[in-house]
């Protein structure tokens, strides 16, 4: 029998509609959430389903409404507040940091806030420096929340169960550009534990480390690595915090070598994260200086002439690779120029025509 | 009025008082070592609304909430234990003065970051709203927290969704050493700025327990019939310092006269000289009252001081909820 196939939004939608079937707690909340786009169409129909009641649009106060998703997490709700940016989500920093992340721990573990955030991240299409931020170093940063990057349709919607039946304020961060990818998504609820790192390809030579998007370009990479007799192990994170490195750690005891590929900026990042647990557990194990690949260090311009050089892809990730083992640089620029680009840089595929 | 109501309202207010007056008295000890917020001087307000509600309406304040805890009848010993920084304190000493909770009366937490816990309150007040119950939620602020966007946000929120949610602004007119007339336009009073977001709103005298009682306990069966929202400003006074246990009109932002004005207005000593004139009460009876709260008082100090730290494994639970 073929295997279903699902986008990654259908994949959010069916999470949150199976999660809103079987518990009446669970309620939506967040600006536009039942416009008639539905949020990139991951809420579609929920209202028609559940009703206003239980799919709730927002007044444009980011603070406010995180705090009142709080209140209702303390008394026995499972609110799920959705941003169609992660740049809103600044608004609303004193209630995420101070009071959902710190809720459980400063009143003795007596009460906790079942709470998901669904943020989006992406780039292209002139977004710009306040609509395309990856900013999940930041929220990785605090102690008490829980931060999952899914990459594919079917981690999505298993993190999703996962994390609307979690205790605990989790971020759930969705890149734009993954929406309309499909994969295999089975009927019915089953979960994706957060907290677990998942190796999407075996190999010997390198360890890649990636989430989110970047997992799509670095596997788009590999293969042309491949190609070039290079053998190398992805890890995709899934979970940025809790941090579990042990995938990690063992991947490198084998090849030796470290890449860390992360969609955000590279001082005090995600990278550098990775590079610094495998220094601590792993340093006699490498045997070359670890490599990242990340945003440099600047707001995202709007124009495509400059951000076709601001964001990095997997192109950039293969001749990272091929420099750090000491292959052949000519055979990998030969082989780019036959994989020619069939799309404009700033969009996810042809079929995307803007405006988000 | 109901005597055994006015007698309620005394004996929360005496509580509230003498408990501050012991942290005033053991603070130079050095064994509080937490930033405290006395509320001495205010207690009417916070007597008065919790009076006015039930064991299971919900209440949610601010950085000065010793009172409202009190009132709504937290537990002393855990409270002196959590000032102490101890194991048996009622956030297990991860909290200290400014992080209060008792769930068993429905006080879910207090927090002293400004406004921080407004739209909180209102969330509660959604979900009992979400589930058709018929408790009520409070939120206790300051005058200064009407100058947060987040003030504006929730009572705008919860006028949007007619939640049953009560806004009660205690203005003692400085936030720390800045006076309102600094910090707000003189022509427009606090509870204005309520009626505004569309939502009923009055002032009231916070330093008569009766009347807050009263005008509390009309907002709250208002709110409770499902007719939403209700913000009172109460006016009041502290008498000793924004953070601490002295007095501080030495430093010559406000002057003695006006905390002598406010101290004849004391809610403790208007209220009891009510009763015994009135007969609700005798002078005998106010002693015992008296001695049975200075021996509550004695017993949650010495609980609090015998009382063991937490122990170092304690540190890394409760980071995430299992």
């Amino acid at each position: 029998m073929e295997k279903r196939q699902l986008t990654y939004a259908q994949a959010i939608n069916e999470a949150l509609d199976l999660c809103m079937k079987k518990d009446p707690s669970v309620f939506i909340i967040g600006e536009g959430v039942p416009d008639p786009k539905g949020i990139f169409w991951t809420t579609k129909g929920l209202k028609e389903k559940y009703g206003p009641e239980r799919v709730l649009d927002s007044p444009l106060s980011e603070n406010a409404i995180t705090g009142v998703c709080i209140g209702a997490a303390l008394t026995k709700m499972r609110p799920i507040m959705t941003h169609q940016r992660v740049d809103f989500s600044l608004l609303a920093f004193d209630q995420i940091i101070n009071n959902a992340a710190k809720w459980h721990y400063m009143f003795g573990g007596q009460s906790n806030v079942p709470l998901v955030i669904r943020m989006m991240i992406g780039k292209g299409w002139g977004q710009g420096a306040q609509h395309s931020q990856s900013l999940q170093a930041i929220f990785a940063h605090i102690p008490g929340l829980k931060v999952v990057m899914p990459s594919t349709p079917y981690d999505a919607k298993g993190l999703l169960i996962s994390s609307i039946e979690d205790n605990n304020p989790v971020i759930f961060i969705e890149h734009r550009w993954l929406h309309n990818i499909y994969g295999e998504v089975p009927n019915g609820i089953y979960r994706v534990p957060i907290g677990e790192p998942k190796i999407v390809k075996d190999g010997n030579d390198l360890t890649i480390v990636s989430s989110s998007y970047m997992t799509i370009e670095t596997l788009r990479a590999v293969e042309i690595l491949g190609k070039l007799g290079i053998n190398a192990e992805v890890i995709d994170m899934r979970t940025l915090k809790p941090l579990n490195d042990n995938l990690i750690v063992k991947s490198v005891e084998k090849t030796g070598r470290l890449l860390a590929a992360d969609l955000g900026w590279g001082s005090v990042g995600f990278a550098s994260e990775i590079i610094s647990r495998v220094a601590e557990k792993a340093f006699h194990s490498l045997k070359q200086s670890p490599q990242k690949i990340t945003l440099p260090d600047y707001p995202t311009p709007t124009t495509q002439g400059l951000t076709k050089y601001y964001y990095p892809r997997y192109v950039d990730i293969a001749r990272k690779a091929v420099r750090m083992l000491g292959k052949d640089e000519k055979k990998l620029e030969d082989l780019l120029v036959a994989e020619k680009e069939d799309a404009p840089l700033d969009v996810p595929d042809k079929s995307f025509t803007g405006p988000f | 009025m109901e005597n055994k109501t006015s007698l309620s309202l005394l004996h929360k207010i005496l509580l509230i008082r003498r408990a501050e007056e012991k942290i005033v008295e053991l603070y130079p000890e050095q064994e509080i070592r937490c930033p405290t917020h006395l509320s001495i001087g205010q207690e009417a307000v916070a007597a008065g609304v919790c009076e006015a509600l039930r064991k299971d309406d919900i209440i949610f304040s601010n950085h000065r909430s010793h009172g409202h805890y009190i009132a709504k009848g937290g537990n002393l010993k855990a409270m002196f234990a959590e000032f102490y920084g101890k194991a048996t304190g009622c956030s297990k000493g991860r909290g200290g003065s400014m992080h209060l909770i008792d769930l068993s009366v429905n006080f879910l937490g207090s927090t002293p970051l400004v406004g921080g816990t407004i739209p909180i309150a209102v969330g509660a007040a959604l979900s009992t709203h979400m589930r058709k119950e018929d408790n009520i939620v409070v939120i206790f602020i300051g005058d200064a927290a009407v100058e947060e966007g987040v003030f504006h946000e929730s009572v705008n929120f919860s006028a949007l969704k007619k939640l049953p949610v009560l806004f009660v602004c205690e203005n003692n007119f400085y936030s720390v050493y800045t006076p309102l007339s600094e910090r707000q336009p003189g022509n427009r009073k606090i509870y204005e700025l309520a009626k505004g977001h569309g939502i009923e709103s009055y002032q009231a005298d916070g330093n008569d327990a009766i009347k807050v009682y009263e005008i509390t306990k009309k907002a709250v069966d208002k709110i409770r019939s499902g007719k939403g929202p209700v913000f009172l400003e109460f006016l009041t006074y502290r008498w000793r310092e924004h953070c601490g246990p002295n007095y501080d009109n030495d430093l010559g932002y406000r002057s003695v006269e006006e905390l002598e004005k406010w101290k004849r207005k004391d809610p403790l000593e208007s209220l009891k000289n009510k009763l015994l004139k009135s007969k609700t009460i005798l002078q005998a009876e106010f002693e015992k009252i008296e001695n049975e709260v200075r021996s509550k008082v004695e017993a949650a100090v010495k609980f609090a001081k015998e009382s063991p730290f937490p122990k170092k494994e304690e540190l890394e639970k409760y980071v995430y909820s299992v």
